[in-house]
């Protein structure tokens, strides 16, 4: 029950990340410097006259003197709008409100950016580089280990020799010296192809291993041997009858380095090493609580780490599915 | 015995490797050190040629990884440019936090996780072993950071216990006293511990469980023989060969599997070195700490095969 519920979490997330431009209401990148840290915009349906109103409203936000926080303008009401291209832009949004009013639904960073907008554009960067960089590590993966598996003799010795180096660093290790092999501050353009990248260098190993042992039992079985007699050539028999027999493996593996990527782009982002500002992930908004003040007195600056650790235990979910024995929720 | 000795070769092969990989992936790496200074106008790029060559990194990659090789021989492990010092005594006054931190995290964790998951696997009906299966569900789905940052936060707004760092004294890296040494590593102990533990729970409570359904346990409980001793003389041996396989790799990780907590509650140890130093380009300090944190890792898994051997007649037989 609540394992269906966490994967239908799962997929609303991805689905409002991959279309943040419709769900969120401001740009990630839109500043609003008179309301640095703002909490989260109360959204009202009960006016301060008692009066019930069947579309929900929002009131001004005012800022107190000295840095007091702030307060609402009870004076003038401003109703939500669904479907509409109000605020300047010429896209299509979910919800938004007209100006002078300001709907920060998960509150405001210090430049006065709207949280939940740089939480989904920011989800882009990293749901993609955990599972684009999964993807690559085990299409790597596999590749090395059928070859070596396949092939043998020196090309297997070599190949399982470079894995074995890679998994005797820990993963974190491996993480930062590959990342040290890129310049220490990357524009936020290229970050997320390089990082990418890294994620496919550090995570090849494991996969390649599995695979090679694979291959090296199913290359063995009669089948294989009788279309070999057919004459059918090394790359079609791999691809045709023995990659297949791999697919279960190749899927594990791709369920549990989704999240784990996910994570080391977060990771990496939080150190000061992935992604920069003003380009927003979840490891960089993270950063920010790094910061005395905020972890005291900004409470809606975690929404990342919920977000994370929604996605995190999902994707562990899909895992648990897969590979029998893994905890379940 | 060729076994242990096949596998200590091994090992040091796998290091050798290790060295070699790594250095030549950060000689790859665009930029070094004194990169920043050709930024400054008033010193000329033949300056920063003649210092580079000073400290001999215009040297080819074979030599220089030969004279680190070296000076890992005499005990300096190389050079750090960025606090101009030999690498070792730098890296040594950084790894004892994270040991100490790691060190206490893992024997907690440990300790934590051999009792809950042997009183859970003794009692599978109990509530309290439905807790312990909720407990590592629900730790198993949060990530260390979440985890680090939340009682991170926990420590602000209470107040019960320092939240940075590792002494009250300006310099961090002299503790005042003991007591405040331990009232420091409370927090990303604690953060560290309860990351560390659902993995160990779910390996000791499957291992005991799958000892515990066995024949020969039933045949024994049939005899007669007393819970207790059922427990921990028939079924705890046989339940050992993975617990200690996971002991081993957990000693090994001992140099990387506080980083993230390191950081987070700005502990004094080697993963802020690691991280500055990569953003300075000091790349003896980052290539000491890989190879630091293999040797770690190599030396968990052979003591995992050693205490396998000393415990298992079947490996010894083989």
């Amino acid at each position: 029950m609540l394992s269906k519920a966490l994967l239908a979490v799962l997929a609303a997330l991805h689905i409002a990340v991959l279309f943040a431009g419709f769900f969120a209401p401001y740009d990630s990148h839109q500043q609003y410097r008179e309301f640095s840290y703002a909490p989260p915009t109360p959204v009202h349906w009960i006016d301060s006259g008692g009066r019930l109103h069947l579309r929900p409203f929002v009131y001004r936000l005012v800022p107190k003197p000295e840095f007091a926080g702030y307060e609402e303008d009870r004076t003038r009401l401003f109703p939500l709008c669904f479907f509409c291209r109000t605020s300047g832009g010429d896209s299509l949004h979910l919800f938004e409100v007209s100006g002078p009013a300001h709907l920060f639904l998960a509150g405001t960073d210090a430049y006065g950016r709207d949280v939940l907008s740089r939480l989904l554009f920011g989800g882009r960067i990293s749901l993609a580089s955990g599972l684009l960089g999964a993807f690559i590590a085990v299409a790597l993966g596999t590749a090395i280990g059928a070859i070596a598996g396949y092939y043998g003799k020196w090309l297997d010795e070599s190949a399982m020799a470079l894995a074995e180096i890679f998994l005797s660093v820990p993963w974190l290790y491996l993480l930062l010296v590959v990342r040290a092999l890129l310049p220490p501050h990357i524009e936020s353009g290229s970050i997320f192809v390089l990082l990418v990248a890294v994620l496919g260098v550090v995570g090849w190993a494991r996969p390649a291993r599995l695979v090679r042992g694979l291959v090296l039992s199913l290359k063995r079985r009669v089948y294989v041997t009788a279309a070999r007699g057919f004459g059918a050539s090394g790359f079609y028999l791999l691809r045709r009858h023995i990659l297949p027999g791999a697919g279960p493996v190749i899927a594990t593996q791709l369920a549990w380095y989704v999240p784990q990527f996910m994570l080391a782009e977060v990771t990496l982002s939080f150190f000061g090493l992935g992604v920069s500002e003003p380009a927003p992930s979840w490891g960089n908004m993270l950063a920010a609580l790094q910061r005395a003040y905020v972890l005291q007195s900004c409470w809606w600056l975690f929404a990342p780490a919920i977000v994370i650790v929604l996605v995190f235990a999902g994707y562990r979910q899909i895992f648990a599915r897969y590979a029998p024995g893994a905890p379940e929720l | 015995m060729p076994f242990l000795l096949r596998r200590l070769l091994r090992s040091l092969a796998l290091l050798i490797g290790v060295s070699f990989l790594s250095f030549l992936l950060l000689d790859l790496a665009p930029g070094d050190y004194f990169d920043t200074m050709l930024l400054n106008p008033q010193i000329s790029p033949a300056t920063v040629a003649a210092i580079r060559s000073q400290y001999g990194l215009n040297r080819p990659l074979p030599q220089e990884y030969w004279s680190w090789i070296r000076s890992i021989g005499r005990g300096d492990w190389g050079y750090s440019l960025a606090y101009n010092l030999p690498a070792a005594p730098l890296i040594w006054q950084r790894a004892r936090y994270t040991l100490l931190l790691s060190g206490t995290a893992t024997a907690l964790a440990w300790i934590a996780a051999l009792a809950l998951g042997i009183w859970s696997s003794a009692r599978p009906h109990s509530w309290i072993a439905a807790l312990v299966r909720t407990l590592e569900a629900l730790l198993m789905a949060i990530p260390e950071l979440v985890l680090a940052l939340s009682l991170l936060l926990i420590a602000v707004w209470s107040g019960i216990a320092p939240a940075a760092g590792a002494s009250s004294s300006i310099s961090a890296l002299q503790p005042r006293s003991l007591l405040d040494l331990a009232r420091h590593l409370l927090l990303p102990c604690l953060s560290l511990a309860l990351g560390l533990l659902p993995l160990l729970l779910l390996h000791v409570r499957s291992s005991m469980r799958q000892a515990l359904d066995s024949p020969f346990v039933n045949a024994a409980r049939a005899y007669g023989i007393r819970p207790a001793r059922l427990l921990f003389r028939h079924a705890l041996p046989v339940a050992a060969n993975p617990l200690i396989s996971l002991f081993g790799l957990s000693i090994g990780l001992l140099m990387s599997s506080s980083l993230v907590t390191e950081t987070v509650f700005s502990w004094p140890g080697i993963g802020s070195l690691m991280v500055t130093a990569i953003l300075d380009r000091d790349f003896f300090v980052v290539v000491d700490c890989t190879l630091l944190a293999a040797i770690f890792l190599l030396a968990g898994n052979f003591l995992a095969d050693l205490l396998l051997f000393l415990q298992d007649p079947r490996v010894r037989a083989s």
